[in-house]
């Protein structure tokens, strides 16, 4: 049995009646791999409550669909600049994507290294608490230093804090025009090479991938027209010494980065599916290690999503390289367990915002 | 502004502490001589001030580990402070508290081209970040007006912004990582150089929390390649609403400005008798900063002029070199010291959604000749930050608390209005008993509750951000 409800209103005498745990979604794409309970979903708490171009800003309710929150940015030629990463093909869930999942699980793409992520836009949140309790933080200005930042807290927690019912936050001008400098590489060494000295340039490189099934690494710079093309061939020297450079064009170039963005390289691909998120020199130290078969690597190589033979021990193999493995398909824990100390934090917050224990319970520890 | 009532019982136990902390740490860390521990009375908002217990300026993480235990044991309040440069009073010390000082920790520990990140200790300056890195073609963005001065712990204690924010984001999306002590004396890595940290954010609410979460002594930051070059254009309109409106468009047509600062004519002709920058004779004008190549540059600026010359510019005037830059730049950086030419002043950092400007401009200049004070407004209007400045006597009986009380109608027409008290200085004791009017009880309950997790005997920094009447329960409980 799933519980929709309509209004905030709603959502809190759900959580409040609630006799068993919830799990909790929204349009259920990206897979919430808790214990069984009664499920709560956002899905009817939808609508755009405000939007102001002028001002960089949008208000939506939670469980808004993705796709018409992007139509409405696209309108006003806007976007939401953190590129939010699309989990159904590769889970093979239907459903749509909402905004509210998008910034509860801080799913951002591979403008992440220039612009941010989902967390760095999320501006304000109105959420429901494991008691029932409506709460608001932040607000729908860019700039608010006033109390704590629990804006950021809720992004990326899983839904294990509180339900979120209403988010604001900023957008950004969608970019005249962009290329794809791709650059031809045998290994994720080479590769990882290549994108650092791209973004260790001034050129303002949004975009730094690598899937070795293509065997290139992909460098993006976005603006206006002569402004990219500029840009372009000045990378395009720049990566010469790593292999042979070809220039991509704005139409050449959109499907590398909306495939970046559905994960395409593992859609039809089998076993256990992995997030690894380490710092970007350490990527291909990650690969050599676990020998997955079949990865992409995005955000100049920290982070790489793989696939795995079912029950391999991905984060046994990252010991002694700082970072995080999340497995999204397979037997291990959803998240990676954290220092001691720090877990001590984490669970003392969760059970100040979820006193008995009802949203996705055991999911992040 | 109120301070809670110092405790007699804390006081009683100064000796004692004193001499704990002396075994504990070097001789020149701690000190209790009144003379030198004036300078730690008071912060950048000196109109309050009260002399410490003492005060404790460690070398290591762990020297401040072991002050913490010791405070935390006695049950003594412990204020931290990175330079001092708070507007807000994020470091005011009580009677009955000590100063935990982090200025003698300024080294930087990592620097890390390759993966973008530089590791320091937290006592060093926020322009001396960028100093260690720019000779090889780095910045680090954040950069509040006080860079000079202020050290990196305060920039995390308050998330602080500064005038390119609107392109790079605030101290928040350029921290990484930090070393955090706890009041228990634990000491705690949280983030690091991958770009997400596992689990909670709280990376996200430690930074801003004002320094009542644990102490911040080391941090990972990111740091960026800089661009080719930077040239700003200066823009005078015979309104505000006009140039409100101008920014909005720029925005809209989708260049992004690194920097788009704007000041009213009180502002500009305090500027002008002082800086003498040339300024021209107008309502508002706009200072909007652009960067990459020349040609870049020149793109940027044409279509940033073209839309401003829609809304009938009285003045136009565009940087061809970077003299011509720092002379547009001359007026805007020295404005907060014409302003203090004229009078004492007081500065204010309500956010407001941008839509809302022209409106609150002429709100307050109405309450501007209610309250019979004179208010200058510079502020960076791309993403809606103000800074009123309040121009008052403090010599005269009754002027500060009158300008208090007009900066608090302000500040509640900022909420009113859609925006917030504070857009990067902090609540500190300034703004703490206002809380009320952003938020309802369930949402300071929320955030009071992530201190009762990390401090929950409220020794750190008590005092600040929740009003008082909110936080008496949980700072009287050792009492």
């Amino acid at each position: 049995m799933t519980i929709f409800p309509t209004t905030e209103a709603e959502l809190s005498e759900a959580i409040t009646s609630a006799t068993t745990p919830l799990v909790i979604s929204g349009g259920g794409t990206r897979r919430v791999r808790t214990a069984d309970g009664a499920h709560l979903s956002t899905a009817r708490l939808s609508g755009i409550v405000d939007y102001e171009p002028g001002a960089l800003t949008m208000v939506a309710k939670a469980g808004t669909p993705l796709a018409d929150i992007q139509a409405a940015l696209a309108a006003e030629h806007q976007q939401l600049a953190f590129e939010p990463s699309l989990m159904g093909s590769v889970l093979g869930q239907d459903g749509q994507s909402t905004i509210g999942g998008v910034f509860a699980t801080n799913a951002s793409g591979s403008r992440r290294i220039q612009a941010g992520a989902a967390r760095d836009f999320l501006l304000g949140v109105r959420f429901v608490d494991g008691a029932g309790n409506v709460v608001k933080n932040g607000g729908r200005v860019m700039k608010n230093v006033t109390g704590y930042d629990l804006v950021k807290l809720l992004a990326g927690s899983w839904g294990t804090l509180g339900v979120m019912s209403e988010v604001s936050f900023k957008v950004l001008p969608l970019a005249e025009t962009m290329a794809t400098i791709a650059v031809h590489v045998s290994d994720a060494a080479t590769a990882t090479a290549a994108m650092t000295a791209s973004l260790n340039t001034p050129f303002d490189v949004t975009g730094a991938a690598y899937d070795p099934a293509s065997g290139r690494a992909v460098v993006r710079v976005e603006g206006f027209e002569k402004s990219v093309a500029y840009r372009a061939a000045a990378l395009r020297d720049v990566l010469a010494q790593f292999g042979a450079v070809e220039i991509l064009d704005n139409a050449a170039s959109a499907p590398i980065w909306t495939g970046l963005q559905n994960l395409d390289a593992l859609v039809g691909t089998t076993g256990d599916l992995w997030r690894v998120s380490v710092k970007p020199t350490d990527g291909a130290e990650v690969i050599a290690r676990v020998c997955p078969t079949a990865y992409v690597m995005d955000w100049s190589g920290g982070l790489i999503w793989m696939r795995t033979a079912a029950g391999q021990d991905v984060r046994t193999a990252l010991t002694g390289i700082d970072g995080h493995a999340t497995c999204h398909i397979g037997r291990a824990p959803q998240f990676h367990p954290n220092a001691a100390g720090v877990e001590m934090l984490m669970s003392a917050i969760r059970s100040k915002f979820d006193p008995h224990a009802k949203l996705n319970q055991g999911l992040m520890g | 502004m109120e301070m809670p009532i110092p405790s007699d019982d804390r006081i009683a136990r100064k000796s004692e502490l004193m001499s704990r902390l002396r075994a504990a740490l070097p001789a020149e860390c701690v000190i209790d001589d009144p003379m030198e521990t004036r300078a730690y009375e008071c912060d950048a908002l000196s109109a309050y001030r009260c002399p410490p217990l003492g005060v404790v300026l460690p070398y290591t993480t762990e020297q401040v580990a072991a002050a913490l235990r010791i405070c935390n044991d006695l049950d003594i309040p412990v204020v931290p402070r990175g330079a001092g440069t708070s507007l807000a009073g994020g470091s005011l010390p009580t009677a009955d508290s000590i100063i935990l000082g982090v200025a003698r920790m300024n080294d930087v520990l990592d620097t890390d081209y390759a993966n973008r990140i530089i590791r320091v200790q937290t006592g060093r300056t926020n322009l001396s970040v960028t100093g260690a890195v720019e000779t090889d073609g780095f910045f680090y963005a954040p950069d509040p007006s006080s860079q000079l001065a202020c050290a990196i712990a305060g920039n995390i204690a308050m998330n602080s912004g500064g005038a390119h924010c609107l392109k790079y984001g605030v101290t928040s999306n350029n921290l990484m990582g930090v070393r955090l002590v706890t009041m228990q004396g634990d000491i705690l890595d949280i983030g690091g150089a991958h770009l997400d940290a596992a689990g909670l954010d709280l990376l996200g609410v430690i930074c801003g929390s004002e320094g009542q979460l644990g102490i911040v002594t080391e941090a990972t930051l990111r740091i960026i390649h800089k661009p080719e070059g930077a040239l700003p254009v200066l823009i005078g309109f015979d309104s505000n609403e006009v140039a409100g409106t101008c920014v909005s468009d720029i925005i809209r047509a989708g260049v992004l400005p690194v920097a788009i600062e704007f000041m009213d004519r009180p502002c500009i002709r305090a500027t002008e008798d002082f800086a003498k920058a040339g300024y021209p004779d107008c309502e508002a004008l706009l200072i909007i900063e652009v960067e990459g190549s020349p040609l870049e540059i020149e793109e940027q600026l044409e279509k940033i002029i073209a839309i401003a010359k829609t809304h009938k510019p009285v003045e136009v005037r565009r940087a061809t070199d970077t003299a011509e830059a720092a002379r547009i730049w001359l007026g805007r950086k020295s404005a907060f010291g014409a302003m203090g030419q004229i009078n004492d002043y007081m500065c204010l950092d309500g956010t407001i959604p941008v839509s809302q400007l022209p409106y609150v401009l002429r709100r307050i200049g109405e309450m501007s000749r209610e309250f019979g004070l004179d208010v200058g407004n510079v502020f960076h209007a791309g993403d809606g930050n103000m800074h009123p400045l309040i121009l008052y006597n403090a010599n005269e009986d009754g002027q500060l608390e009158l300008c208090e009380k007009f900066g608090a109608e302000i500040l509640k027409l900022c909420v009113e209005v859609g925006g917030c008290l504070t857009g990067e200085h902090g609540v500190g004791i300034e703004k703490r008993d206002l809380m009320d009017h952003q938020f309802a009880p369930a949402d300071l309950e929320a955030q009071m509750a992530i201190k009762d997790v990390f401090d929950h005997r409220w020794l750190l920094n008590p005092a600040k951000v929740f009003p008082l009447a909110a936080s008496a329960s949980r700072r009287d409980q050792g009492v």
